[in-house]
C-alpha cells in the first residue's frame, strides 16, 4: 500500500519502512522552535526534567522573540530575558532577538532553517506554516517542546490525510488567502482535527512560495495537525538559496490512501471574508459590501500575510492616496528582512504617506498583544488568521479576516470593500 | 491515579477556543494561580469568581481549539477546576492537558446529561462520570493505550526521564 507525503516523512524520521494512520511513533526532529511565551514555560519544565543536562543539539533549536517585543511591560521583558538567558547558557545558534528576526514563521524559512522532507515541531500552533516547503511541521505545547529540547524526538500519532485538489486559476483580486479562507469555510474549524491536509492541483503548482505559506499557515484553522505541499522546483530553488544542508524531497505515492478528497474550483471564486467570530464563518466579499461595514482599524501583518509580496499588493493599492479619515491602518512587516526590502522598494514611504502606522516587525496586534489592540465596539479587518472572541483585544470587538488587497481597499473606503474595484483603479 | 473528582458543573457550548480560555494579553503570565484568575474570561467574565476547587467544566465539541498556548489548560487548572468533560477536544489542547495533568474526559452522553450547577463526580481510573444531582451515570471514552501508559507513568515528564536514562 502506498504512503502519503506526510506518512513518508514520519516513517523516515521514526526509522521505519512504513507507517499508517493511527500508529504512534517516536520521531527524530530536525528542528525545535519556541517563542518567548512558549519558551518561558518550556524552560521551566526542561529544568525540572531529571537527567536533562543540556539541549539535544544547540544547532537544531530556534528561539524567536516575537510576541510581546519590544517588551510591552516589565512582565513581558522578564519572559524575553528568560529565553535570551537560556539561549546564551545553552549556546543556541539560532536565537533571534527583536531587531534581528521578526515573526518566527516568517524568519525560519528566510534563514534557511526549513527544508523539504524535514520534521519540525514548534511551541506555536502556526508551526504548520513550514508545510509550504514539503516539510512535516506541527505545533505543540510547552511541555512537549521541553521534551523535544531534551530528547530531540517527539511522540506522534500518524494522521490520516485529507487531499485538497484546487483546480483552475485565481481571478484578479483573488489571492491564496481567499482560497484558504474558502477552504477553512468548507472544512469547518474542526473539519481536519487530527488530520494532515495535503494541498494539490493545478492552482497549487502555479502558486508562489508566499501563497503556499499563507495556505499552510492556516491548516490549523481547520484543526489540522499539519498542512503540506509537495516541494517542487520553486521550493528547491528557494531553499537552496538559503542553505547548503542536504535534504530529501518526498512525494505521495500514486496509490497513497486518503481519508477524503475535496475539490475546490477557484476559477469562479470571489474574494472571501471570514466574519466574526470564527475563522470558518466565511462569506464571499459581496456579503460584506451589501450593507456598509464601517471599519475602525485595518491590520496588515502576521505569519499569514506579513510578507513582501503582501506589502507590495497593499502599497500598489494605497500609492498616492490617503486612507479614509475615520480609521487607522496598522502595519507590522513580518520580519526585519521584509522590513528592509519594503524600505528599499519605497513601500514604507508609500504606506506612511498614505497615513499608515508602521510598527517594528513582530506579532503585535495579531493576538491582541500590543501595538493595535482593539477596544469595545471596534471593528477590524485584518490579514491575520484568527477572529475568535477577544482575539485582538476586547471581547466586544469584531475581527473580519481577509486578504491584504481586501484590507487595503477597505482602508481607502473606510468600510469593508471589494479589492477588485480598487485594483481596477490602479490598473493592477 | 487520583481519587474521585467532585464538584459543580459549569456548562459551555462548542468551540471554546484558547483566546477565550486565556486571552492573549495574559499570555505573559506564568503563575498558575494568577492565570486562573483570568480563566475563561473572554467567554464568561464571572467564571473565576463562581468557580470552586473541584468544579468541572462541561462543554460541547472541539474544546480548546486555536493556539498551542499551554497556559490555557494551566489557567483552567489554576482556577481550581478538577476536570474538563467535552464531546471532543482540539488536538493540541488534548496533548497539553494530559502533559500538565489536567484530567480530561470525552463523553457525548455525559455532556448531554449534565446541566450547569449539577453536582458531578468522576472516577478517573474507570472513566465513570456521575451526575449526582440527577442520579445518572456515564462512561467516558477510554484513552488510547499509549496515552493511558503516559497517564499511568505520571505524564510526559517521567516518560522523558525514562527515555533519557535508557540512553545514558
Ligand atoms: S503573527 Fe499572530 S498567528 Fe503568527 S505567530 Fe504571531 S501571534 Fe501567532
Amino acid at each position: 500500500m502506498g504512503m502519503t507525503l506526510t506518512e513518508k516523512i514520519l516513517a523516515r524520521h521514526a526509522g521505519l519502512r512504513s507507517v499508517e494512520p493511527g500508529q504512534i511513533i517516536n520521531a527524530n526532529v530536525d528542528l525545535v522552535l519556541a517563542n518567548e511565551l512558549s519558551a518561558a514555560v518550556a524552560i521551566g519544565v526542561f529544568r525540572s526534567i531529571k537527567g536533562a543536562h543540556g539541549v539535544f543539539d544547540r544547532e537544531r533549536i530556534a528561539l524567536v522573540e516575537d510576541h510581546f517585543v519590544p517588551a510591552k511591560d516589565a512582565q513581558s521583558a522578564k519572559l524575553a530575558k528568560l529565553m535570551k538567558d537560556f539561549a546564551e547558557e545553552q549556546k543556541i545558534t539560532h536565537f533571534f532577538d527583536v531587531g534581528r528576526g521578526g515573526i518566527e514563521h516568517v524568519v525560519l524559512p528566510e534563514e534557511g532553517l526549513v527544508a523539504p522532507g524535514e520534521l519540525i515541531v514548534g511551541g506555536d500552533s502556526h508551526t504548520c506554516t513550514y508545510g509550504a516547503f514539503g516539510a512535516f511541521a506541527t505545533g505543540m505545547g510547552s511541555t512537549d517542546i521541553a521534551a523535544a529540547f531534551a530528547l530531540g524526538e517527539v511522540w506522534l500519532k500518524v494522521p490520516a490525510s485529507i487531499k485538497l485538489v484546487y483546480n483552475g486559476r485565481m481571478g484578479r483580486g483573488v489571492y491564496a488567502k481567499d482560497v484558504m479562507l474558502k477552504t477553512v469555510g468548507t472544512l469547518g474549524i474542526d473539519g481536519a482535527t487530527y488530520r494532515a491536509i495535503e494541498y494539490t492541483g493545478t492552482m497549487v503548482d502555479d502558486l508562489s512560495i508566499t501563497g503556499r505559506i499563507t495556505m499552510a499557515n492556516m491548516a490549523i484553522e481547520a484543526g489540522a495537525k499539519n498542512g503540506i505541499f509537495k516541494a517542487d522546483a520553486k521550493t528547491i530553488a528557494y531553499v537552496k538559496e538559503r542553505t547548503d544542508r542536504a535534504f530529501t524531497v518526498e512525494e505521495s505515492d500514486a496509490d497513497a490512501v486518503y481519508e477524503r478528497t475535496i475539490e475546490i474550483d477557484v476559477d469562479a471564486l470571489e474574494p472571501q471574508v471570514a466574519f466574526p467570530h470564527l475563522p470558518e464563518n466565511v462569506h464571499p466579499i459581496s456579503d460584506a459590501t451589501r450593507e456598509p461595514l464601517k471599519v475602525d482599524q485595518v491590520f496588515i501583518g502576521s505569519c499569514t500575510n506579513g510578507y513582501i509580496e503582501d506589502l507590495r499588493v497593499v502599497a500598489s493599492i494605497l500609492k498616492g492616496k490617503r486612507i479614509a479619515s475615520n480609521l487607522r491602518v496598522v502595519v507590522n512587516p513580518g520580519s526585519q528582512k521584509v522590513y528592509m526590502q519594503a524600505a528599499d522598494e519605497g513601500i514604507l514611504s508609500t504606506l506612511v504617506q498614505a497615513g499608515c502606522a508602521v510598527n517594528t516587525p513582530g506579532c503585535g496586534a495579531c493576538f491582541g498583544g500590543h501595538m493595535g489592540t482593539l477596544g469595545d465596539g471596534e471593528r477590524c479587518v485584518s490579514t491575520t488568521n484568527r477572529n475568535y472572541v477577544g482575539r485582538m483585544g476586547s471581547p466586544k470587538a469584531e475581527v473580519y479576516l481577509a486578504s491584504p488587497a481586501t484590507c487595503a481597499a477597505s482602508a481607502l473606503a473606510g468600510r469593508i470593500a471589494d479589492p477588485r474595484e480598487a485594483l481596477e483603479l490602479v490598473g493592477a | 491515579m487520583e481519587a474521585e473528582l467532585r464538584g459543580k458543573a459549569h456548562r459551555y457550548g462548542k468551540n471554546v477556543d484558547t483566546d477565550v480560555i486565556i486571552p492573549g494579553k495574559y499570555c505573559n503570565i506564568i503563575d498558575p494561580v494568577e492565570l486562573g484568575k483570568h480563566a475563561l474570561e473572554g467567554l464568561d467574565p464571572e467564571f473565576s469568581k463562581a468557580v470552586r476547587a473541584g468544579d468541572v467544566i462541561v462543554a460541547e465539541t472541539n474544546f480548546g481549539c486555536g493556539s498551542s498556548r499551554e497556559v490555557a489548560p494551566i489557567a483552567i487548572k489554576g482556577a481550581g477546576v478538577s476536570a474538563v468533560v467535552a464531546k471532543s477536544f482540539a488536538r493540541i489542547f488534548y496533548r497539553n492537558a494530559l502533559n500538565i495533568g489536567l484530567p480530561i474526559f470525552e463523553s457525548e452522553e455525559a455532556v448531554d446529561g449534565i446541566a450547569s450547577g449539577d453536582e458531578v463526580t468522576i472516577e478517573p481510573a474507570t472513566g465513570t462520570i456521575r451526575n449526582v444531582t440527577k442520579g445518572t451515570s456515564y462512561r467516558a471514552a477510554a484513552f488510547p493505550p499509549f496515552m493511558q501508559q503516559l497517564i499511568d507513568a505520571g505524564g510526559l515528564q517521567p516518560y522523558v526521564e525514562r527515555r533519557l536514562a535508557e540512553r545514558a
